[in-house]
C-alpha cells in the first residue's frame, strides 16, 4: 500500500495549479462574477435576443461535432414551454439525443468578448454568463479534457486519479463551464477533447451551460432557463428523466467539491489570522478557531475518500466520496462565510461563490440521497 | 497511489491469516469484564501466543503499513484485543524503546513482548486533565530514589498492573512543561492505593491511584529529570496514529449487523433510517481510507504520526457516537435494554470524544499546528 501522491501526480497537480492561476485567478473569478451580476443589471447590454441570430444559422458548417455537421436547431421544436422565448428554445430539439451547435461546426468559437449571439446567445437568458472560449481551448491544450484518452488517440493517457487531481484544482478556483460533461465527452464528441467543442449534459432535471454549449448530451427537449443561484453556472430546467449517473461524473464532481472544501478552509484560516477584533486576531478565539479546524477535518476526510474512490473506481467508494465531499464543500463554505462575518455576506467577497457552486454540485447525479441509498443497499450485501 | 498490498505486505497478510485461522478456534472463552485477574491472564496469554508466532513487536518494529494489516486482519478474524497489554505495547513500551537506556530496554521491553508484565498509565490527575502539564503529583529526590506523593486518575488496568508509567513534578519552580519527569513505578511498592472508578456504563474500567510517599529508584527514570514532557509526547503521538484502526473495521461490521437487525424488525422500511445507515457507511469507509492515508504518510516520514492523527481521532470519535445513536434508532425501545450489547456500546462511546485528548483539544491542535492560527484561550 502506498496511498499517497506519486511524484508525477504531485507535479501534475502543481502544474495545473500554476496554469489555472495564470488563466483564471481570484481576480478573474471576481471579474466573471461581476460580469454576471452586471449583465443582470443590464449594464453590459448582453441580454437575450439583442442580436438574435437565428438558431438556424448556427448549426450549419461542415465537420466538427455531430457527424453530418448539420444540426437541427429548430425554433420551437420539441415543445419547449412556459416562459421560454423562441430564442431560448432554439437548438434544443434532439437528433439522436445529441445535438451539435455552432462552434464545433463552424470552427470559430465565440469568446466572451465577441458575444455576437448565435444559437447559444439566443438561448441565453438575461444575466447568464458567457463561456470564455479562449479559456476553454486553453484547457483543451492543457489536456484537461483528453486526460484519460489513450495517447494513441491523441489523449494524455492518464487515469482517474490524475483526473481527480485536475478536477480538484478546477473546483478550487471555481473554474466555470461544463467541465465534467466535456471531459466525459472527449473521444465521443468530436472537438471535445481539444476544447473546440463545448459539451453540456442533461443531468436529471437540469442542464448546466446549455446555452453556451455546442453539443448537448441527453434529451434537452423542452429546456427552460432558470435564474441560476450561482452567477457562474447558468442552468436550464428539463422535464425530469430518471438520472442514471455515470459514476465517473459523480467522482469528478466530488473532486471539484473537495477543491472547494480545501479552498474555503484556506480562506477561513487566512481571514482568522488577519482580521483583528478585541485587540487580537479572531483566530485566537476558540469559537472561531474550531470552525476553521472543522473545515479542515471534513476536507481531509473527504480527500481520503475521493482519492481512494479514484483508485478503486468502486461505485460504493464513489458514493461515499460524494457524500463526504458534498458535506465538506457545503458545510465548509458555510463555516467559511461565518468566519468572514459581515464581509462574507457581500457580493465582493468570493466566499458566496464557493457556497453557491457547492450547492449547484449537490444537485448533480441524483443528489446525495441516491448515494445514501446505494450505500444502504450495499450494507446488506457486503461482508466486511 | 496504490491501495493494494506490496508483495511483502501480501505475504505478511497471508501468513497472519493462516496463523489466525489455526490458533483462534483453540482459544479459551473470554473472562467476564469484572474478572480482573482472569482478564489479565487472558490478555497476557494472547500476547504470549503472538510472541511465540513472531508477532509480538508488530506495533514497534514493523512498518506502519504492516501494523495496519495486523490490526485489520486480527479484527476481521475476531482475535482478542490488546486489552491489558495496551499501555505496555502502545504507550510505555514505545517510550522506553525510544528514550530508555540499553539497560532499561533490556529490563522492561522483553516482558512486555512476551506477555509477562502489565503496564498502566499514571498521567491524568483530578486537576490535570486536558491541561496535563498542570499535574501536581510531587517527586522529591532522596538519595537514589524519588519519593512520590499525589494522585492519578483514569488509570486503566491499575488493579492488575505490574508497572505504571508515571508523570511526576520534579521542579515546582520551573514553567509547567519543564518540571516534569517520567518514572517507571512498580505497582507493588509500599504507599500505593488503587480505588476502582465506576463509569457511567456501570463497569470499573478505570481506577484512581493514590501515592503516599512511594519510593521509586532513580534508575527507573526514563529520559532526563525535568524532560518528561518531551518524553511523553513521543508516547502520545503513537496513541493518535493507528490505535483505532481495528475499531474502524469493527464499526463497519456493526453497521452490517444494524442493517440485518433493521430488516428483521421492520425498521428498514423507513427510508430515513436507511439513508442514515447509508451515510454512516460512507463515513466509516472514509475513515478507513483516512487511516490508510495517514499510515502511508507515516510510512513516508519514517514512522512518526503527524497531526493527521488528530484529524482522524476527532472525526472517528464522533462517528462512533453517531453509529451507536443509529443503533438506538434501529433498536427502538430495546435501546433501553442493557442486555442488548449495543446499549452498553452506546454508553462506552461517550468516552471517545473525551479520552486521549478531548475533541476541543484536538480542534486546538489542528488550529495551531496545521492552520497556524494564533494560540488562544
Amino acid at each position: 500500500m502506498r496511498f499517497r501522491l506519486t511524484d508525477d501526480q504531485r507535479a501534475l497537480r502543481e502544474g495545473v495549479r500554476e496554469a489555472l492561476a495564470r488563466r483564471f485567478d481570484a481576480d478573474a473569478l471576481r471579474a466573471a462574477a461581476e460580469g454576471a451580476a452586471g449583465a443582470e443589471g443590464g449594464t453590459e447590454g448582453e441580454g437575450m435576443g439583442r442580436r438574435g441570430v437565428g438558431a438556424g444559422s448556427s448549426g450549419n458548417g461542415g465537420g466538427g461535432a455531430g457527424g453530418d455537421g448539420t444540426v437541427r436547431s429548430e425554433n420551437g421544436a420539441g415543445g419547449a414551454s412556459g416562459s421560454a422565448s423562441a430564442g431560448e428554445r432554439a437548438g434544443v430539439s434532439g437528433v439522436g439525443g445529441e445535438r451539435a451547435g455552432r462552434a464545433g461546426a463552424g470552427g470559430r468559437p465565440v469568446r466572451l468578448a465577441e458575444a455576437d449571439g448565435g444559437a447559444a446567445g439566443a438561448r441565453r437568458t438575461a444575466g447568464s454568463p458567457r463561456l470564455d472560449r479562449a479559456l476553454w481551448r486553453a484547457l483543451g491544450d492543457l489536456g484537461f479534457f483528453a486526460l484519460r484518452m489513450p495517447e494513441a488517440e491523441g489523449g494524455v493517457g492518464l487515469g482517474l486519479v490524475e483526473a481527480v487531481l485536475v478536477f480538484e484544482e478546477a473546483g478550487r478556483v471555481l473554474l466555470p463551464g461544463p467541465l465534467v460533461a466535456t471531459h466525459l465527452a472527449a473521444g465521443a464528441v468530436p472537438g471535445a477533447a481539444t476544447g473546440e467543442t463545448v459539451v453540456a449534459a442533461v443531468d436529471g432535471g437540469l442542464v448546466e451551460w446549455l446555452a453556451e454549449a455546442d453539443v448537448v448530451r441527453g434529451d434537452a427537449t423542452g429546456a427552460v432557463p432558470l435564474r441560476s443561484l450561482d452567477p457562474l453556472t447558468p442552468l436550464h430546467r428539463v422535464p425530469a428523466g430518471r438520472p442514471a449517473p455515470d459514476p465517473v461524473a459523480i467522482l469528478l464532481s466530488a473532486a471539484e467539491q473537495l477543491g472547494t472544501a480545501v479552498r474555503v478552509g484556506e480562506l477561513a484560516a487566512q481571514h482568522a489570522r488577519a482580521r483583528e477584533q478585541f485587540g487580537r486576531p479572531v483566530g485566537a478565539f476558540q469559537a472561531v478557531a474550531h470552525l476553521c479546524a472543522g473545515i479542515l477535518v471534513r476536507a481531509e476526510t473527504a480527500r481520503a475518500a475521493v482519492y481512494a474512490a479514484a483508485v478503486t473506481a468502486d461505485p460504493a467508494d464513489i458514493a461515499a466520496a460524494r457524500i463526504l465531499a458534498d458535506e465538506a464543500a457545503v458545510r465548509g463554505a458555510r463555516d467559511c462565510l461565518q468566519v468572514h462575518g459581515g464581509m462574507g455576506f457581500t457580493w465582493e467577497s468570493e466566499v458566496h461563490l464557493h457556497l453557491k457552486r457547492a450547492w449547484v454540485r449537490t444537485q448533480r447525479a441524483g443528489g446525495v440521497t441516491q448515494s445514501e441509498d446505494l450505500l444502504a443497499a450495499a450494507l446488506a450485501s457486503e461482508t466486511v | 497511489m496504490d491501495l493494494s498490498d506490496t508483495p511483502e505486505e501480501a505475504a505478511f497478510r497471508a501468513r497472519l491469516r493462516e496463523w489466525l485461522a489455526a490458533v483462534l478456534p483453540g482459544l479459551p472463552h473470554q473472562p467476564s469484564p469484572d474478572d480482573w485477574p482472569g482478564r489479565r491472564a487472558y490478555d497476557l496469554g494472547w500476547q504470549r501466543r503472538l510472541h511465540d508466532a513472531g508477532y509480538a513487536d508488530v506495533h514497534w518494529g514493523a512498518p506502519p503499513s504492516v501494523r495496519l494489516i495486523f490490526l485489520e486482519e486480527t479484527e476481521k478474524a475476531g482475535a482478542p484485543y490488546v486489552g491489558a497489554n495496551f499501555v505496555g505495547l502502545l504507550h510505555a513500551g514505545p517510550t522506553i524503546a525510544a528514550e530508555g537506556t540499553a539497560q532499561q530496554r533490556e529490563r522492561w521491553l522483553p516482558p512486555i513482548l512476551r506477555g509477562e508484565e502489565v503496564w498502566c498509565q499514571g498521567f491524568s490527575e483530578p486537576d490535570a486533565g486536558s491541561d496535563l502539564a498542570a499535574l501536581r503529583t510531587r517527586a522529591r529526590r532522596d538519595g537514589d530514589a524519588y519519593v512520590v506523593t499525589g494522585s492519578k486518575i483514569w488509570t486503566s488496568h491499575a488493579e492488575v498492573a505490574d508497572w505504571c508509567e508515571l508523570l511526576v513534578r520534579t521542579d515546582p519552580g520551573a514553567p509547567k512543561h519543564r518540571g516534569i519527569t517520567w518514572l517507571a513505578l512498580p505497582m507493588d511498592a509500599p504507599g500505593i492505593t488503587v480505588r476502582p472508578l465506576r463509569t457511567l456504563a456501570g463497569s470499573a474500567e478505570f481506577a484512581e491511584v493514590f501515592l503516599d510517599e512511594v519510593r521509586v529508584p532513580v534508575a527507573n527514570r526514563v529520559g532526563d529529570e525535568n524532560d518528561g514532557w518531551r518524553v511523553t509526547m513521543v508516547t502520545l503521538s503513537f496513541e493518535r496514529g493507528t490505535a483505532f484502526a481495528g475499531e474502524v473495521v469493527a464499526c463497519r461490521r456493526v453497521l452490517g449487523e444494524l442493517a440485518v437487525e433493521a430488516r428483521k424488525n421492520g425498521r428498514w422500511d423507513d427510508p430515513g433510517l436507511r439513508r442514515r445507515l447509508g451515510r454512516l457507511h460512507a463515513e466509516f469507509r472514509a475513515l478507513w481510507r483516512l487511516t490508510q492515508w495517514n499510515v502511508s504518510a507515516a510510512q513516508a516520514s519514517g514512522g512518526v504520526p503527524g497531526a493527521g492523527g488528530s484529524v482522524f481521532k476527532l472525526r472517528y470519535s464522533h462517528a462512533r457516537q453517531e453509529l451507536y445513536d443509529a443503533a438506538a434508532e434501529v433498536l427502538g425501545p430495546d435501546c433501553l435494554d442493557l442486555d442488548r450489547p449495543w446499549t452498553l456500546d452506546r454508553l462506552s462511546s461517550l468516552a471517545y470524544t473525551i479520552a486521549a485528548g478531548t475533541s476541543q483539544i484536538q480542534h486546538n491542535i489542528i488550529a495551531e499546528r496545521i492552520l497556524d492560527l494564533p494560540k488562544g484561550r
